[in-house]
C-alpha cells in the first residue's frame, strides 16, 4: 500500500521520521506501512486514511483533529487479547512494527454503521437525554443501561489478566519542570545552574515541544539540540520523556505516568516494565505545559478532514505528511498563516478564510507569493462530504459575527485547518488549587499567580502562561527556573540561558468568534456545530441547557456532558463557556470555569498499582500453625488480613457436612481451634487497673492475680465497640484480648486516651498479638487431653473456670487460660509463637485417642451462637448498647466514671423498645433464615412494609438439632414467646418464635464441669 | 498529599498520619451530673470552621504519638504542629492568610 499523502524525501520536512526504517501495521484488518518515528495517527494520515471512528452519541464519522494528547476523536482499540487497550489516542501511539488497531464504536463496519441512525433521529437525542428519559422508575435503569452501553460505548475492556508488569516509584527534587518545550528546557537549564536537583518531564518521545513542528526546522532544532545537550551533561538534571504529569496534589505532590516500553509493542519490553508510575515530591514546580489550539465551531465542523491548524503543520513538518492536497485554512487569528504557508510550500493548494478584515499588507504579500487566495471577513457556512470533507461553502461574515451575507463560494478541499485561538494549558495550575484569570488579549484563561495555593508553590512559564513567541517562552522559562531554584534554597550560580535568536513574527490580535453562524439559526436545519467532539456535544445543546436553566458552569457541564469525556474537554471547554456567555449576555469570566481534575490524560490502573498486585496487593497474615492447617486440608477464610481455617473437610465432605461434623464433635468429645489471631495487648504499670476501669463497663478493682474476666468496651456514644477477656498476670500486669478484627482499633483506643487525656498515668500498652500462638481446646474431653501434655494440675478444683495457670505444655512454656467461647470445658493454650507448630502437632498426636477434631471459624460461630454469645460487628453494628444486647449484667451499677457511661442515660439510648437481641426459632426447624432477613410488623404483597428488626446470626445447629438464629427486634426482650413474620427477598414469608438467646445447655453447667 | 511535621519525628508524608478532629476538648469530669445537652455537646458537637482549625493528629505509621496541629481547612496550610501538653498557638493574623483562604 502506497503512502499517498507522504511528502517526497526531497522536501525539507519529516524531521521526526526515519524513512530508512519502514514499519508494517494493521488498522481495521488492512495492512499499511509507515516509518519509525511516526505516530499511528501520522501513519494513517500518510496512507490517506481519514475515517478513524464513529462518534459517541450520533455515530458520526470522525477523523483526526489534533496531533497531540489533546486529540478528542481518534480513539482506537489498540492490540488484541490480553494486551488490548480501549480508547487510546492514535496521536499518542508511537508506531511499531506489527501494531494492530481497530476503530471503535461502530457496528458492523466503520464505513457502514447501523448506529448512525442515531444521527438521523438526533432531534430525539438532545442534551440531558439520558437524565430525562431514563430517570424513572429507577428499577428500569438496569435494562436501559445495557442498551445504552451497547449502543453508545467507546472501546472494549480486556477480559484477560493483564500480562504486563508495572512499576511505581518515588522521586524527590528541588525543581520539577512540567513540559519540555522551549519554556521548560529554559527553566530546567536556569534552575540547574546551581546545585538544585531538577526533574524535567515531557509527555512526548522527543523534547522540544513547539520547536519540533515549526517550518524553520533547522534553526529551531539546532537551538533545541544545543540546550538539551547541556542539560544532559548536568548531573543535577534528570529528564523523563514519554512521561505525562497526571495529577498535582497538595504540598507539591505530583504523579506522572512514564510509558517505558509501550513504543516497542506488546511483549517486547524485555525486563523493563510497560509503564512506570512516578510519585514526585518537589520543593518547587515550574509549569511549562504549553497551550492547545481551539477549533472554530462551524456547521458540521466534525467532518473527517477538519483539523486544528497546528496539527496540519505538525503532520507536514514533523512527519512529512500532507493531510490534504487542497487545504482551506479557517482562522480568526494570525497563528494559522504560517500553516497556510507551510502547506503551500510543500505543494498544497491553499485558501485562507479569515473571519477578520483588514489583514496586514505583510501577510497578504507572503500569501500572494505562494499563490494563496485570501478571503477576509468570511466564514465557512457549510461543508460537503460525510465520511471525508469534499468542499466548503464560505460567505461574508457580518461585523458582529452574528450573521452571513453576500455571495456563497464553494471551495473544493480535502482538509480544513481551523484555528480559533490558543488555550493555555492551565490544568496543572488549577489542580494545584490556583485560580485563573481571563486574559482578553489572547481570549483565554491564564494562571492568576496572585491566587496560587500557598502549600503548592509553583510558577508558570511560556504559552501556558499566555505568551506565544518562542523567544518570550524562553525568557519566561529561564526566569521561572531561576526563581524556583532560589525558592528551593539552591539558587543558580549563573543566570546564563541561551536566548532564542531566530526571527519570529509577533502574534497579532485575535478576533474571538465563538460560534460561526450559518444561514439557518443554530440548532435548526440538519447541520451541527460541535464543540465537544468526544462526547458529541453541540452549540444547540448549550442553548437547550440555557433555556432549561442549567446556566451555572457546573450544571452546564453535567447537563450537556461537555468536557466530561476522556479528553476532559481540552479542545472544547473554553468554546462551551464562551457560547454560554454569549447566550446569557455576560462576559466569559462571569460564567467561570469548571475545575480541572486529575488525571490529565487517562492512565491504566495497572500502573497506579505498580508492583502491588496479586500476592503483593495485600500482605497476608498467617498464624504459626498455618502449615499444619494447609497440610490438614483446611479451607481458609479471610478475617481482616488473616488467613484463618474456615473448616477442615474430610474426603467427600462439602462445607455443610464438615461444619456440622466439627460442631457436633466439640460438644461430644473435644475440638481444637487456632485462636492465635485474637488481639493481645500486654498492659503494665501502677495505673493499669485505672485504665481497665475506664475502658470496660464492669469492675476490675477486685480481680485477683491469676484470674480472668470478660469485658465490654463502649465508645463515648455508649455503643459497644469491642469485647474480650482480660487476665491479671501480676500486681500491675494484665493480658488483654480483643476481637481479631478489633485488635488494632483497641490498641489505638488505649493509646489515644492515655496520651491525650491521662498522660500522667503510668501505664504501658504493648501489642503482643503475634508473640503468642494460641490453641483453644474445647469439649468434655479437653481436660483429659490437656492433662497428658502439661505439668499443671488441670483438675477443676485447682484450675477453675476463669483463671490462668503457667507451666509447660508439650515441653514448652505456656500460659493456659480457662475461658470459653463455646460454653464447653475450655482451655486456651498460649505458647511463644515459635512453638505454635510444635504445640498443634503435639495436640494432634495426643488427641487421637480422644477423637480430637480440628475445627474452623464456621463451627466456632455456630458453637458460640448456640450459647448466645455475641460477635461484635456481626450481632452489633455500632448502634447497639449493652442493654440492647441484653447484657445489663456486665454494666457496673456502682462505678461512676467509664467511657460511654453517661451516654447510656441519654434519652435515645435509654428509651423503651429499642432493637434488642433475642433468639429466633423458625416454625420449620429445617429452614435456616438468611442473615440480614427483615422482621416485618405487617406482611404486604409488595414492599414497603414496616420493619421491626433483622436477623444478625443464623445457622443449622447440630447440637440443638434444628436451625437457630439471633436477631435484633424492637422491644425484643419483652416479646419472648411471640411469633413474628420475616419476609425474604424472594417474597417468601416465614414465621419464627421469639426466644431466649441460649439454645444449648441453658443452665451453663458444662463450662464449669 | 500533605507533608506534616510530627513534633517527635519531623516532616513525614500524610499517608503516615490520621486526623481525629477538633483538639482541646477535654473529657468532662463528674459526667453523672451533666445535663443531656452538656453531654451531647461533648460527644456530638464540633466546630467546623472554614479557616484555621486546631485538630488532633496521630502519627499512626510512625512513632504512634498523638499531637495537635493548627491547619487551615481551605488552603490545607499547616501553620504549626505541637505536642499535646503544649499551649494553644495563636491564630495567624489576617495578613498572613493566603488570599484564597480568608477566614469567614
Ligand atoms: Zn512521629
Amino acid at each position: 500500500m502506497s503512502q499517498s499523502q507522504r511528502l517526497p524525501d526531497e522536501l525539507p520536512v519529516g524531521n521526526s521520521i526515519d524513512r530508512g526504517a519502514p514499519l508494517t501495521f494493521t488498522f481495521d484488518g488492512r495492512q499499511y506501512t509507515g516509518y519509525q518515528g511516526d505516530t499511528l495517527a501520522s501513519a494513517l494520515l500518510a496512507n490517506g486514511v481519514r475515517l478513524l471512528g464513529r462518534s459517541f452519541k450520533y455515530h458520526r464519522p470522525r477523523g483526526l483533529i489534533a496531533a497531540g494528547s489533546e486529540e478528542p476523536n481518534a480513539l482506537v482499540q489498540l492490540e488484541t487479547g490480553a494486551y488490548t487497550e480501549p480508547n487510546t489516542r492514535a496521536t499518542s501511539i508511537e508506531l511499531y512494527d506489527g501494531l494492530v488497531a481497530k476503530s471503535q464504536n461502530r457496528w458492523p463496519t466503520l464505513g457502514f454503521d447501523v448506529g448512525a441512525v442515531n444521527s438521523m433521529v438526533a432531534r430525539f437525542l438532545p442534551a440531558g437525554f439520558y437524565y430525562k428519559t431514563f430517570m424513572w422508575p429507577a428499577s428500569m435503569w438496569m435494562t436501559y443501561e445495557k442498551f445504552i452501553r451497547k449502543a453508545a460505548g467507546l472501546g472494549v475492556s480486556p477480559v484477560d489478566d493483564d500480562p504486563d508488569v508495572y512499576h511505581s516509584t518515588y522521586a524527590h527534587c528541588d525543581v520539577l519542570v512540567i513540559g519540555g518545550g522551549p519554556a521548560g528546557i529554559a527553566a530546567a537549564t536556569a534552575a540547574a545552574n546551581g546545585s538544585a536537583r531538577v526533574l524535567l518531564v515531557d509527555e512526548n518521545n522527543q523534547l522540544g515541544g513547539a520547536l519540533l513542528g515549526t517550518s524553520d526546522n533547522a534553526a529551531s532544532l539546532a537551538y533545541r539540540d544545543k540546550a538539551l545537550q547541556a542539560l544532559k551533561q548536568n548531573n543535577n538534571v534528570k529528564i523523563l520523556s514519554r512521561t505525562t504529569v497526571t495529577g498535582y496534589y497538595d504540598y507539591n505532590y505530583l504523579t506522572a505516568i512514564e510509558k517505558v516500553t509501550d513504543h516497542l509493542g506488546p511483549g517486547n519490553g524485555g525486563d523493563a516494565p510497560r509503564q512506570r508510575f512516578w510519585k514526585i515530591r518537589a520543593k518547587q514546580v515550574v509549569i511549562a505545559a504549553g497551550s492547545i489550539e481551539r477549533p472554530l465551531v462551524f456547521a458540521d465542523n466534525d467532518r473527517p478532514g477538519v483539523m486544528l491548524a497546528n496539527a496540519v503543520a505538525t503532520y507536514i513538518n514533523r512527519y512529512g505528511v500532507l493531510p490534504g492536497n487542497d487545504v482551506v485554512v479557517f482562522t480568526n487569528n494570525d497563528s494559522a498563516y504560517q500553516v497556510a504557508l507551510d502547506a503551500a510550500s510543500v505543494g498544497a493548494t491553499v485558501t485562507v478564510v479569515d473571519t477578520r478584515k483588514n489583514i496586514s499588507a505583510e501577510f497578504k504579500a507572503s500569501l500572494q507569493q505562494q499563490s494563496i487566495r485570501l478571503f477576509e471577513g468570511h466564514a465557512i457556512s457549510s461543508v460537503r462530504g460525510a465520511k471525508g470533507i469534499e468542499s466548503v461553502r464560505i460567505m461574508g461574515l457580518s461585523d458582529d459575527g452574528e450573521s452571513l451575507h453576500g455571495q456563497a463560494w464553494e471551495i473544493v478541499c480535502t482538509c480544513v485547518a481551523t484555528s480559533g485561538g490558543w488555550t493555555p494549558s492551565c490544568h496543572m495550575f488549577s489542580q494545584s488549587g490556583g485560580k485563573l484569570k481571563y486574559e482578553e488579549s489572547i481570549a483565554g484563561f491564564i494562571p492568576d499567580t496572585t491566587r496560587a495555593k500557598k502549600s503548592c508553590p509553583n510558577l508558570s512559564a511560556g504559552s501556558c502562561n499566555g505568551v506565544f513567541t518562542t523567544s518570550e517562552c524562553v525568557e519566561q522559562g529561564a526566569d521561572a527556573g531561576l526563581k524556583a531554584a532560589a525558592a528551593a534554597g539552591k539558587p543558580a550560580t549563573s543566570t546564563d540561558v541561551a536566548a532564542f535568536a531566530v526571527n519570529e513574527t509577533a502574534q497579532g490580535a485575535i478576533a474571538p468568534l465563538w460560534l460561526v453562524p450559518t444561514v439557518h439559526p443554530v440548532g435548526e436545519g440538519n447541520s451541527k456545530h460541535f464543540h465537544d467532539f468526544q462526547n458529541d456535544v453541540t452549540a444547540a445543546d448549550i442553548q437547550l441547557a440555557a433555556r432549561e436553566g442549567f446556566v451555572s458552569v457546573e450544571h452546564l457541564k453535567r447537563y450537556t456532558t461537555t468536557g466530561m469525556a476522556t479528553d476532559q474537554g481540552k479542545t472544547s471547554n473554553l468554546n462551551a463557556l464562551a457560547i454560554m456567555a454569549n447566550i446569557q449576555g455576560v462576559s466569559i469570566p462571569e460564567v467561570g470555569t469548571t475545575t480541572f481534575r486529575p488525571p490529565y490524560t487517562p492512565l491504566t490502573f495497572g500502573a497506579v498499582g505498580g508492583q502491588e498486585s496479586r500476592e503483593l496487593f495485600i500482605q497476608e497474615r498467617k498464624t504459626p500453625m498455618h502449615e499444619w492447617h494447609v497440610a490438614s486440608g483446611a479451607v481458609f477464610e479471610d478475617v481482616g488480613d488473616w488467613k484463618r481455617p474456615w473448616y477442615f473437610p474430610q474426603t467427600g465432605e462439602d462445607m455443610h457436612a464438615a461444619v456440622q461434623r466439627e460442631t457436633l464433635a466439640v460438644r461430644q468429645s473435644v475440638g481444637m481451634l487456632d485462636a492465635s489471631t485474637l488481639g493481645k495487648i500486654d498492659i503494665q504499670g501502677k495505673d493499669a487497673v485505672k485504665l481497665l476501669e475506664m475502658v470496660y463497663t464492669n469492675n476490675w478493682q477486685k480481680l485477683a492475680v491469676g484470674s480472668c474476666r470478660y469485658g465490654l468496651m463502649l465508645n463515648e456514644h455508649g455503643m459497644i465497640f469491642d469485647d474480650g477477656v482480660t487476665t491479671r498476670l501480676g500486681e500491675n500486669h494484665y493480658h488483654m484480648t480483643t476481637t481479631t478484627g478489633g485488635a488494632a482499633r483497641v490498641m489505638s483506643w488505649l493509646e489515644e486516651w492515655l496520651q491525650t487525656e491521662w498522660p500522667e498515668w503510668e501505664v504501658y500498652c504493648t501489642s503482643v498479638t503475634e508473640q503468642w500462638a494460641v490453641m483453644a481446646l474445647n469439649g468434655p474431653n479437653a481436660r483429659a487431653l490437656l492433662q497428658e501434655l502439661t505439668d499443671i494440675d488441670v483438675s477443676n478444683d485447682s484450675f477453675p473456670f476463669m483463671t490462668m495457670r503457667e507451666g509447660t505444655v508439650a515441653g514448652v512454656p505456656a500460659r493456659i487460660y480457662r475461658i470459653s467461647f463455646t460454653g464447653e470445658q475450655s482451655f486456651e493454650i498460649n505458647v511463644p509463637a515459635r512453638y505454635g507448630k510444635h504445640l498443634i502437632e503435639a495436640l494432634a498426636e495426643a488427641g487421637k485417642k480422644h477423637e480430637l477434631v480440628p475445627y474452623g471459624t464456621e463451627a466456632m460461630h455456630i458453637l458460640r451462637a448456640e450459647k448466645g454469645f455475641i460477635i461484635v460487628g456481626q450481632d452489633t453494628d455500632g448502634t447497639v448498647t449493652p442493654h440492647d444486647m441484653d447484657m445489663d449484667w456486665i454494666v457496673s451499677k456502682t462505678k461512676i466514671e467509664y467511657l460511654g457511661n453517661r451516654s447510656q442515660q441519654r434519652t435515645d439510648t435509654s428509651r423503651d423498645k429499642r432493637p434488642q437481641l433475642i433468639g429466633l426459632l423458625t416454625e420449620d426447624p429445617t429452614v435456616v433464615l438468611p442473615e440480614g432477613a427483615h422482621i416485618v410488623a405487617e406482611v404486604h404483597d409488595q414492599p414497603p412494609m414496616p420493619t421491626i428488626g433483622h436477623v444478625t446470626s443464623s445457622y443449622m445447629s447440630p447440637n440443638a438439632g434444628r436451625s437457630i438464629a439471633l436477631a435484633l427486634l424492637q422491644d425484643g426482650i419483652n416479646r419472648k414467646g411471640d411469633t413474628v413474620s420475616l419476609r425474604l427477598m424472594d417474597g417468601t414469608v416465614l414465621q419464627a418464635l421469639v426466644t431466649d438467646t441460649v439454645f444449648v445447655d441453658q443452665e451453663g453447667a458444662r463450662v464449669r464441669g | 498529599m500533605f507533608i506534616i511535621n510530627c513534633p517527635y519525628c519531623g516532616d513525614r508524608d500524610q499517608t503516615e498520619f490520621s486526623c481525629h478532629g477538633e483538639a482541646h476538648i477535654p473529657r468532662p469530669t463528674e459526667t453523672a451530673q451533666m445535663s443531656d445537652d452538656a453531654w451531647g455537646n461533648y460527644v456530638f458537637f464540633r466546630t467546623n470552621p472554614k479557616g484555621y482549625h486546631r485538630e488532633r493528629w496521630l502519627h499512626t505509621h510512625g512513632c504512634r504519638r498523638w499531637f495537635n496541629a493548627l491547619r487551615h481547612t481551605v488552603t490545607d496550610e499547616f501553620v504549626t504542629t505541637y505536642k499535646i501538653e503544649d499551649p494553644r498557638p495563636p491564630l495567624p493574623t489576617e495578613s498572613q492568610t493566603s488570599s484564597d483562604g480568608r477566614q469567614s
